[in-house]
């Protein structure tokens, strides 16, 4: 919190310039060539810049309401504020760069660094990266502000097994390259990685997120075996963009003080994304499915699976685009969400029937964007989960309401 | 425009005046296992639901979870509150030699903890072994009820050397009581043993016998009432896992207990179906409600919504012979290994819906029908069986549909 005191009184120094000279103050928004990527979504995002200062902030906020119950029990309406997340960045030099993003979770109960890397362009095809990166496995992982979904809540698959926003510290190469229509891009970074929380945690599962526990994650390796991450995408132009990813490493404590303890326990995802808007109707589809692979001891209870998956796919169709309330070029979306996540892929082998332990949800929802940068979103959420066994699913329904918005 | 906000403030009044009616609506009573006991005060329910957070915690290792274990929490085993699975079946062992029994405690015994924590081996069953007993958790709701038995009420039913002539023996489990024990006025001694009426021989006089013994061996959880903690003795090191013992208070231990007594008992469904009705005419005449009986009375107790109350576990709590195919060789207390306590029948139509879809009954889980559990009935059952085969499939049928009603 010390660290990030300076930080918080030098953007209140903006916000005070800001109310002096409004002219001072440019907003650089969002890049929408059709050329970006997935991979640049931490760059491409509206900045507040201040004449030739090099340095340009910005930000973004969610808040909502909820009202939740679960096989008619329910706690009542809540309100929430997951994030609020400020970013800088910083043209140090031509073609060397440097972007922050700092996030307050649930009013300030967590803070986290969730990037803080220096790019290098040595070549558009190969840049130096290194810092805190947002390992690219996936699209969500690095691309999850939320302004951009219509989505109150973060989909499980990219939040409970590729545990977003996954960063961690090291240093890697990415690339690009165009041609025509289309675009190719790859990155690949190694950074330290997982620990055996994954398989040692209170939710009873093999359970990612346990390692964003660790604090000491920051500051060095678990156990001095770096997870490598690669991904590869292309994006056309007129069609859309279709990602292959990878991110695999050691998880467990193998080593200590020399002495071999155990045998190296391997984790390793692979995810593919895409996302498309059809042409005339303007529906933009995006989704994302991963499977993750842990190497399990045997001597572990069937709860702590060693197949993962699951995945998303929304669906946003805009039925309004005109001046509304006032507001020039707003937006009304009607959005559709459907994700399904199996914690535990495999079969008893005392019963040879289904390990279930997983999910399914349906999320209709109605989103409104007076702006590109800010969304009033209204969800109606209901999943079904299974336990281990298969017995009869547990039922749970919500609603929220909610905004989010850059600024 | 003015359509389009007059449709956004009716549609939003709309959803806010009927956000009950999005949600999905609670399960029938009698469809689940979970819930209390009626009767009880608020303080006793925010009390049940302590202990239920307790019961359904997952232990890790830094909370002492092992270094050997079967499951990481009570509900694991006790999935819904209902019957277990035949995933987490479990062993118990010991070297029988005539009358001279030997629990290999020295060697990890009496029960096998085949999982342990991350670095750590798990245990194997000791080559001095030759008794092995496999069992299935039980379903834990109603057990208050019994625990308010008085000893006299179960003494009521037994007929050791069966004087009336109907073919059933009964006989209470004599045990010695754990180190804290703390006898109540419904308990009666014998010998300085006194009547258990918990486990699947009747092995654990209390709830609280049953609580300790199950923190410890099936999840390696030492307590204020046992603080020795579990280590594989096949490793030649002799140390359990880091946590400090004991790795959980008796606050904690008391909370499970509560928990447990005031689940409430399965509610019966279908009762009034012509089928229910007359198998269970039939149970009772073919003499099943010789062992498994209907109904009892409470006695006294400490929670007054426990006393003077009639339940009915379809149980008599004494041990009887079931013959050789449901010998495990695997004596407890008093109780032979082909001795089994009646199991309470109540529940049964639940079965499934904690078992993943199917049901595994008897002890080990081996029998997947009532028709298989019947079967596997010898011993002082064997008559039992045989008045069964006799009847006719739609009397069987009758009876499966009373015991799915239960």
């Amino acid at each position: 919190m010390k660290n990030l005191l300076p930080i918080i009184l030098f953007l209140l120094c903006l916000r005070t310039i800001a109310q002096t000279d409004s002219s001072f103050i440019k907003r650089t928004p969002a890049d929408t060539n059709k050329l970006k990527m997935n991979m640049d979504a931490v760059y491409n995002r509206p900045f507040l810049t201040m004449g030739k200062f090099p340095v340009a902030v910005g930000g973004y906020v969610e808040a909502n309401s909820s009202y939740f119950g679960t096989d008619g029990v329910t706690e009542g309406l809540s309100f929430q504020i997951p994030r609020l997340t400020l970013f800088i960045s910083s043209s140090i030099k031509k073609r060397i760069k440097f972007l922050s993003e700092i996030e307050f979770e649930e009013g300030g109960k967590e803070i986290a660094i969730e990037f803080a890397s220096m790019d290098i362009e040595l070549h558009p095809l190969l840049n130096l990266r290194g810092g805190i990166i947002m390992n690219p496995i996936g699209a969500f992982n690095q691309n999850h502000d939320g302004p951009k979904w219509e989505f109150i809540n973060r989909p499980f698959s990219a939040t409970t097994i590729i545990p977003s926003t996954w960063s961690n510290v090291g240093f890697g190469l990415f690339g690009k390259y165009a041609m025509n229509n289309f675009v190719w891009a790859y990155e690949a970074y190694l950074t330290n990685g997982f620990d055996d929380k994954i398989i040692s945690n209170p939710e009873n599962r093999t359970w990612l997120p346990a390692s964003k526990e660790n604090p000491e994650r920051f500051e060095e390796s678990f156990n001095g075996v770096p997870l490598v991450t690669t991904k590869t995408a292309i994006r056309h132009r007129k069609i859309g963009e279709i990602g292959v990813s990878w991110m695999g490493g050691v998880y467990n404590k193998f080593r200590i003080d020399g002495v071999i303890v155990d045998k190296q326990r391997r984790i390793d995802l692979f995810a593919i994304d895409l996302n498309t808007t059809l042409p005339k109707i303007n529906t933009y589809i995006t989704g994302e499915w991963v499977w993750a692979m842990v190497e399990v001891p045997d001597n572990y209870t069937k709860e702590y699976g060693n197949k993962l998956r699951g995945g998303f796919l929304d669906v946003v169709q805009p039925i309004l685009k005109r001046k509304i309330l006032g507001w020039e070029n707003s937006t009304l979306n009607l959005a559709f969400r459907t994700e399904y996540v199996d914690y535990n892929v495999g079969t008893f082998s005392e019963t040879e029937t289904n390990i279930a332990d997983h999910l399914f949800a349906v999320v209709p929802g109605i989103s409104f964007r007076p702006s590109a940068l800010t969304v009033i979103r209204f969800n109606y959420r209901y999943h079904w989960q299974t336990d281990l066994l298969g017995n009869p699913a547990a039922r749970t329904a919500g609603i929220q309401f909610g905004f989010s918005t850059y600024f | 425009m003015k359509k389009i906000i007059l449709n956004i403030i009716i549609g939003s009044f709309v959803i806010i005046t009927s956000c009950q009616k999005l949600m999905p609506p609670a399960p029938k009573d009698e469809d689940v296992l979970a819930g209390t006991i009626p009767g009880l005060t608020p303080e006793q329910e925010k009390e049940h639901l302590v202990g239920d957070a307790s019961f359904g915690k997952i232990f890790t290792k830094e909370e002492g979870l092992g270094p050997i274990f079967v499951q990481t929490s009570c509900a694991n085993c006790h999935i819904g509150n209902g019957k277990g699975h035949l995933s987490t079946q479990l062993t118990r062992f010991a070297n029988v030699n005539g009358s001279i029994i030997d629990y290999l405690l020295n060697k990890g015994g009496p029960q096998l903890q085949q999982h342990s924590i991350l670095g750590y081996l798990p245990e194997t069953l000791p080559t001095e072994a030759n008794a092995f007993s496999k069992r299935i958790a039980p379903a834990v709701m109603g057990l208050g009820y019994i625990a308010a038995l008085d000893d006299q009420t179960i003494l009521s039913n037994a007929d050791p050397n069966d004087l009336n002539g109907d073919g059933i023996s009964g006989r209470p489990n004599y045990v010695t009581p754990t180190s804290f024990f703390s006898p109540q006025s419904i308990h009666i001694p014998f010998n300085n043993q006194y009547i258990g009426r918990f486990g699947k021989k009747a092995e654990k006089v209390t709830i609280q016998d049953q609580v300790v013994f199950a923190l410890k061996q099936d999840i390696g959880i030492t307590s204020d009432f046992d603080t020795q903690d579990l280590f594989n003795y096949q490793l030649g090191v002799y140390t359990g896992d880091d946590a400090a013992d004991p790795e959980v208070s008796s606050g904690f231990v008391h909370g499970l207990v509560f928990y447990m007594r005031t689940l409430k008992a399965p509610t019966r469904r279908n009762k009034d179906n012509a089928d229910v009705i007359a198998g269970e005419k039939l149970f009772a005449q073919i003499g099943c409600t010789s062992c498994h009986t209907p109904s009892f009375t409470t006695a006294q107790s400490d929670i007054s919504a426990l006393s003077n109350q009639t339940f009915y576990p379809y149980s008599d709590f004494l041990l009887h012979d079931m013959g050789e195919l449901l010998d495990d060789n695997f004596p407890e207390g008093s109780a032979n290994g082909f001795e089994w306590r009646t199991p309470p029948l109540w529940g049964l139509g639940l079965a499934k819906d904690s078992q993943g879809g199917q049901m595994f009954l008897l002890h080990d889980g081996r029998a997947k029908t009532f028709d298989q559990v019947i079967t596997f009935h010898g011993g002082e059952a064997a008559s039992r069986r045989t008045a069964f085969n006799a009847l006719s499939q739609t009397e069987k049928d009758q009876i499966f549909k009373f015991l799915e009603s239960l």
